[in-house]
């Protein structure tokens, strides 16, 4: 803290000359303030009152925003799951999962700053405007510090707009969207998760290797940021290779039937059947596909294909026997085999029985990355928050070593290229993980996708 | 080309009769009983989950625990073993594989008597209100069905196998004489297809070829002349709800391997069931069948790539477009009665 400069002797008592005491304290104090020492005097010194929520209590709240129904409600409740055993976790009780594995770590297993976590949560329907709604009701009614979760970049991005405007800070659940750190990205909001420009950078060499360089692709695509991303950034890396786009058609998010859309396929001259789908989307758009008998054609004078750029277990069991021989992309698998991906698999499995989805690891990770930097930064205050989680380099938590880039809020880490297991052992084991991408491939120039982070301060004060 | 317009006709048939089969009950309760249902989503649903549960019974299993193996994450391993295999052996294999065409036996009763008793016990003090008062009712119970179902089966879609029989596509090109693999469609769909033409044909053949379905009819023309000739029409009308509640019910059940239920999968059909019968014109089956055959065909042309290249984002509009043109030319809809819905 910066002391307020002292006042001379004589200007305090020598009304003589002119001054009185009330004017040279008027003047003293223009004075400071015109010489910006005024951000100074407010700032540090003034965490305890001068920003949104700061927890007064013993406790720390934070918001959960789920999609608990619509097309990503499995992948909600699984997110719910994580949440639970992050926090318990992090006010020490369990067996600790990740606190043990997170390197570096500051975190104690006392809450955070010595604050016993709770949560409230939202359903946000797998609907953007929702989704804004909950989360300010959470922030303006419930006092949340932060917001997390979703697992729909429309959500992602309605909801980091808004975490900007009230000055809280939003740790991304899954969200795939290129804009959710790019065109869109937000001072405020962090993205553990990876993205669609990763995925194409990790998947097109193995689908090269897989089906050649001579394939004919027709994209279905979920209508909105999301899936067009995902389809741009699939077709720029698969054209890359040599492939051909027949077409690209739109569906729109949560559709149930896709007859309509699978019948033109059949006899379109594509070879490939690309779903740019998530959630019920892929799990009712890919067996239907398989039922249409796709992959018992032959086009072009080779083996029709289906590929799913990003896929995740829930609906890899959900697509049951369709989802074999498949291609994708995942952000984590549980059955990896480091000491964190170990520890968290064996804590979620022993509370809930069934291993953890890619969709429950962001969300558990994004919360103690959230509480180590709150642990680090020793305030609440978000810009302080914000500038411990940039540029921060941890590992441990099952992605190898990974960096939270400062440039674009975006984690730089492992990418894993996943197939649907031919014959799966157990209900659990429906993916294998073909190869794990490194972070040397998957890292990007961050220029790419442009937008601004905005600022960090002045931190803005909710209601 | 032509294969690409078969194909989309084909599909467009097969959609057609999945609205046609939906909205048939819905125009047979108004046309009855005049009552507008906006539970019968609901009682597709309740369909669709008559086969969830059959399956969960004939699915059931047994768990016990090995101490020798571990899970993943270190507890004891749960060895499940399918409860009927062990007692019925193949046969209980089989039973489990047809568990959706076999959930017809059991919905058949169980949408009877929850049609009858949602007559009897609420639908039937409300004949004599108006329009909006029967929405608002059924809509009501519409919400308190979709809130049980959640409560029991969870808020995510449970899929249900279709048969192994049933499974893949069927080249109908090939049929037809022409080159293998031009023209192949989903068996099961197909088989929705005639299931969904049967019913409706098995629907106005009772209707126009039993004393039952004329007295029904006559009723449907002139309910009192009905009743002073000394005929209980109440009770005929009851049935005919039990009737409609059946036919949402086994369209629900046969939608199950194509869709996995939720508890929203009515209302997501309700909709589109309702534009059905108002572009049909209300209380007029020829005009519900007529209806969900035209909007299920324009549909799926309305899908085709070449279509959305001209008029982008048409496959979603065409349905409510066509019914606003429909409803401006012909108020009374396709085969709408005077007089009906008009006060």
């Amino acid at each position: 803290m910066h002391p307020l400069p002292p006042l001379k002797e004589e200007l305090m008592t020598n009304s003589s000359k002119g001054f009185s005491r009330r004017g040279v304290l008027k003047t003293g104090l223009a004075g400071i303030l015109a010489t910006g020492v005024s951000p100074l005097i407010f700032t540090r010194g003034a965490w305890a009152q001068e920003f949104c929520n700061n927890p007064t209590g013993s406790t720390v709240t934070i918001g959960l925003n789920l999609p608990l129904t619509g097309a990503y409600a499995e992948e909600g409740a699984d997110e719910q799951k994580a949440y639970e055993l992050a926090f318990q976790h992090l006010n020490g009780e369990g067996d600790g999962g990740l606190l043990n594995v997170l390197k570096p770590s500051v975190l104690k297993g006392n809450g955070i700053l010595g604050k016993k976590v709770t949560y409230v949560s939202s359903d946000s329907q797998t609907k953007s405007d929702v989704a804004r709604a909950g989360a300010t009701r959470m922030i303006e009614r419930d006092g949340a510090i932060m917001i997390t979760g979703g697992s729909s970049s429309g959500e992602a991005i309605a909801v980091q707009g808004l975490c900007q405007e009230m000055g809280i800070i939003f740790m991304a659940g899954l969200t795939h969207s290129n804009d959710t750190t790019g065109k869109d990205k937000r001072r405020y909001g962090f993205r553990h998760f990876f993205n669609a420009y990763q995925s194409g950078i990790a998947l097109a060499p193995v689908l090269g290797e897989q089906y050649g360089k001579d394939r004919r692709a027709y994209h279905l695509t979920a209508d909105y940021t999301w899936g067009w991303t995902q389809e741009e950034s699939i077709k720029n890396a698969t054209e890359a290779l040599g492939w051909e786009t027949v077409a690209a058609v739109r569906t729109p998010l949560g559709s149930t039937d896709y007859s309509q859309y699978l019948t033109p396929i059949l006899n379109s001259g594509a070879d490939v059947l690309i779903l740019n789908h998530y959630g019920l989307d892929m799990v009712n758009s890919l067996p239907q596909a398989v039922q249409f008998g796709l992959r018992d054609r032959q086009a072009n004078g080779k083996q029709f294909e289906i590929i799913t750029p990003l896929i995740s277990e829930l609906m890899a069991k959900g697509a049951g026997e369709a989802v074999r021989g498949v291609f994708g992309t995942s952000n984590w698998h549980w059955n990896l085999q480091d000491e964190g991906s170990k520890a968290f698999t064996k804590s979620f499995g022993a509370a809930y029985g069934s291993p953890p989805s890619q969709a429950a690891h962001t969300a558990y990770v994004q919360a103690l990355l959230y509480a180590d930097a709150v642990e680090r930064a020793g305030t609440f205050y978000p810009p302080e928050i914000i500038k411990a989680l940039e540029g921060h380099e941890f590992d441990g938590m099952g992605n190898g070593p990974t960096l939270y880039r400062a440039e674009d809020h975006q984690c730089m880490k492992s990418v894993l290229v996943v197939q649907g297991n031919a014959a799966p052992p157990s209900q659990f084991d429906v993916l294998n993980v073909v190869q794990e991408v490194s972070r040397d491939v998957t890292t990007y120039d961050h220029t790419i996708f442009g937008g601004e982070l905005g600022p960090a301060e002045p931190a803005p004060v909710c209601a | 080309m032509f294969e690409v317009i078969f194909l989309q006709f084909l599909n467009g048939l097969d959609k057609g009769a999945a609205y046609a089969l939906i909205a048939l009950g819905l125009t047979l309760v108004f046309g009855t009983l005049g009552v507008v249902n906006f539970a019968h989503g609901a009682l597709f649903m309740l369909g669709a989950f008559c086969a969830v549960t059959v399956r969960m019974v004939l699915t059931m299993e047994t768990v016990t625990i090995d101490p020798e193996q571990l899970s993943p994450w270190g507890a004891p391993l749960e060895i499940r073993e399918p409860l009927m295999q062990a007692w019925l052996g193949d046969t209980g294999a089989v039973l489990v594989n047809y568990s959706v065409p076999l959930s017809l036996l059991i919905t058949i009763p169980v949408m009877f008597v929850i049609g009858v008793a949602l007559e009897r016990g609420i639908i039937k003090h409300f004949y004599k209100r108006t329009h909006a008062e029967q929405i608002l009712v059924t809509f009501g119970l519409a919400i308190v069905a979709q809130e049980v179902i959640k409560a029991f089966f969870g808020p995510n879609p449970m899929p249900q196998p279709m048969p192994d029989a049933a499974r893949g596509a069927a080249d109908i090109g090939a049929w037809l004489g022409m080159q293998a693999n031009i023209i192949t469609y989903p068996v099961w769909r197909l088989i929705y297809f005639l299931f969904a033409a049967v019913v409706i044909g098995g629907v106005f053949a009772f209707l126009q070829f039993t004393t039952f379905g004329m007295v029904v009819r006559a009723g449907m023309a002139d309910r009192e002349t009905v009743g002073l000739l000394g005929i209980n029409i109440d009770r005929r009308f009851t049935f005919m709800f039990g009737l409609a509640a059946v036919v949402a019910g086994m369209a629900g059940v046969m939608y199950t391997p194509l869709l996995p239920p939720n508890y929203h999968i009515g209302m997501d059909f309700l909709v589109l069931s309702f534009v059905v019968v108002v572009v049909g014109g209300m209380g007029s089956l020829p005009g519900a069948v007529a209806a969900g055959f035209l909007l299920g065909i324009l549909q799926s042309f309305a899908s085709m790539t070449q279509v959305k290249a001209v008029f982008p984002g048409i496959d979603q509009i065409i349905i409510y477009l066509v019914a606003v043109v429909i409803l401006l030319v012909r108020p009374r809809g396709l085969m709408g009665r005077r007089g009906v819905m008009e006060s």
